[in-house]
């Protein structure tokens, strides 16, 4: 018998509601997903869906005012903020938009970052970095600054920073925005893999359908609620062809 | 983690922060260099009273420690001897002259200090030898001279003073050097006290046979006696006096309260701007790191580390900026004329250092304060 995979991101009823003079604006509206190890999911929606809140909720980064987000076990809605900045550094690998690299670091030292961050830096994890930066096609770059390197490049240092340090989840805030669409697909797919690879439970929130075509899942947003949710290879690519 | 990150990026970006460094310097330097003025210019007025070999000096009464307001007959002398505890007693007195070149060197102006031999205010003889008796054209100059000069032990001088309206030129031999001890601003020579009495400027040439005084005495106490009784007693038996420990009688030097007050206010005020400055560039780097530190807060960098990283940056900025101003200092001052009165004392130097030191954590705390108020959601473009 196949046992099960327990869901490694949870919501239930999540909601953020922000005050706007005598208003009550719900950013995100009882939002409840899961997903599973090995997950890819993108979180697509109109600008002021509230993707980018659900995002932040997610990440431990913002607190929900109603319902529950469980990652890994860990209910983040009661977690202290001492705790919630232990658990990003832990459990959780960010993709940002753009300029998200430390400039002052190199290639090499921004990824090692995270495993100084959680005490993980030692010779087996110096070599993990290099291996998955050459994995990344990035091995001739590892000395060069931030500025010194072009945007895609910039991008597959920040999805290695994302998983270097074993997260079990990886979140990406529009990774793809600034590259030209060769290079997104590009990216798109290498975290792709991955997540895959790697067993994560990887978000992507984006604006731009055409990168879904790496995606197990897709939860499309509007104005906080979710609208819908497209599983399914075959009903994705409808999905993204329809758009 | 926070070192780490304070030291790659100053590392990373020398150049900016080596040109900040130079700022820092120049603050240095012009702290150090009004420190040094301060004590340099202290100094040349109060010198020969620091360094006199006495613990109380007796003034005439109401001349608010003035000495060339006061006049003190000889005659007090020995009442004031006579008060248990007091070791020697010695009368100074105080004038001016100029030391005359006849080789075309410039003429030089010096304060003519008139001693007893072996008496309190006697200075000791670093070359040369010391007075054995209170007359004749022998005197002691003071190294200050020397540095200026070129004059040495043996050489003969020749001193102009003003004896009513006439100037009067006479010649001593030079028979031993002591070590820096500058009066009112200028270097000292010192004569054995009756020589002194007859070659003072006065207004009327007679004038010095009325009555032998002197501007101020200097008392010498016995080993371990209570100054303060001894003053006590000083005051009680001898009229028409008053006294003061050495200190105070500096500090009465005509001027020189307000020249400190003055030269100290500057030195706050370079401080000041000096916090400003420092607090001024980190605050606009803050500023334009406020998205970066966003992203290191939302991966999970501590609070604490962000904001210990912006100290270690100010301290490692800071100490090298000031260490670099000390260096340019002392290597400016080394080039000085001796005339200029610089004079760099550990004291001084340490004080200095050590307070630039500090206010660059202090200027830096603006920025501190914000590096710890950046939200991580700034990251994702979201305020709370």
């Amino acid at each position: 018998m196949k046992k099960e995979k327990k869901p490694i991101i949870e919501t239930t009823n999540l909601s953020k509601i922000y005050q706007s003079g005598n208003l009550n604006v719900r950013a995100v509206d009882n939002a409840t997903i899961s997903i599973l190890p090995g997950e890819f999911v993108a979180l697509v929606g109109p600008s002021g869906s509230g993707k980018t809140t659900m995002l932040a909720m997610l990440a431990a980064l913002l607190t929900p005012s109603e319902g529950q987000v469980i990652i890994d076990g860990y209910d983040l809605s009661q977690m202290k903020e001492a705790k919630r900045v232990q658990f990003r550094r832990k459990n959780i690998g960010f993709t940002f938009q753009s300029n998200n690299l430390v400039p002052y670091l190199t290639v090499q030292e921004n990824v090692e970052m995270m495993l100084r961050i959680n005490n993980q830096l030692n010779t087996d994890g110096r070599k993990k970095v290099v291996n998955l930066l050459t994995r990344l096609g990035l091995d001739d770059r590892m000395r060069y600054l931030p500025s010194q390197i072009s945007g895609g490049q910039r991008q597959r240092v920040s999805i290695a920073r994302s998983l270097i340090h074993d997260p079990s989840v990886v979140l990406a805030d529009e990774p793809t925005a600034s590259l030209d669409t060769e290079r997104a697909y590009q990216v798109t797919k290498i975290y792709a893999d991955l997540i895959h690879e790697n067993g994560k439970a990887g978000i992507m929130v984006t604006h731009d359908l055409r990168m879904c075509k790496y995606v197990d899942k897709i939860i499309q947003i509007e104005d906080g609620i979710i609208s819908n949710i497209i599983e399914g290879r075959g009903t994705i690519d409808e999905f993204i062809s329809c758009a | 983690m926070a070192f780490y990150l304070a030291f790659k990026e100053v590392w990373r970006n020398k150049g900016r922060f080596f040109l900040f460094s130079l700022v820092i310097a120049l603050i240095t330097t012009l702290v150090l260099f009004i420190a040094a003025l301060s004590e340099g210019l202290a100094l040349a007025n109060k010198e020969f009273l620091e360094k006199l070999d006495a613990e109380l000096l007796i003034f005439q009464e109401n001349v608010d420690y003035v000495a060339s307001s006061s006049r003190i007959a000889k005659s007090k002398i020995n009442d004031i001897q006579r008060i248990d505890g007091i070791d020697k007693v010695g009368p100074i007195g105080f004038s001016n002259g100029t030391i005359v070149f006849f080789d075309g060197r410039d003429d030089l102006n010096v304060s003519l200090i008139g001693i007893e031999a072996n008496q309190p205010g006697s200075p000791p003889v670093i070359s040369g030898v010391s007075f054995q008796i209170d007359r004749g054209t022998e005197v002691i100059i003071d190294k200050n001279i020397v540095n200026q000069t070129g004059i040495k032990v043996n050489d003969k001088i020749v001193l102009k003073t003003l004896q009513g309206t006439d100037e009067v030129y006479n010649e001593f031999d030079v028979i031993g050097i002591t070590d820096g001890r500058q009066y009112l601003y200028q270097p000292s020579i010192f004569i054995p006290y009756r020589t002194w009495e007859q070659i003072r400027p006065q207004v009327n040439i007679s004038s010095s046979l009325i009555e032998t005084t002197s501007n101020v005495l200097a008392i010498k106490l016995e080993e371990n006696q209570d100054q303060g009784l001894i003053q006590e007693n000083i005051v009680e038996q001898v009229d028409g006096i008053d006294i003061a420990d050495v200190k105070t009688a500096y500090e009465s030097l005509p001027g020189y309260q307000a020249q400190q007050s003055t030269l100290n206010t500057q030195r706050y005020f370079t401080l000041l701007i000096g916090i400003l400055v420092i607090g001024g560039f980190f605050q606009i780097q803050m500023l334009q790191k406020i998205p970066q530190i966003g992203v290191l807060k939302a991966i999970g960098v501590a609070n604490p580390s962000v904001a210990f990283a912006v100290v270690y940056q100010i301290i490692i900025v800071t100490t090298f900026g000031v260490f670099l101003g000390a260096f340019i200092s002392f290597g400016l001052s080394a080039a000085f004329p001796p005339g200029i009165p610089i004079v760099f004392t550990g004291n001084s130097v340490v004080i200095a250092i050590v307070t630039l030191l500090l206010i660059g954590p202090i200027g830096g705390l603006v920025s501190v304060r914000l590096a710890i108020s950046v939200e991580p959601l700034i990251a994702l473009g979201l305020s709370s």
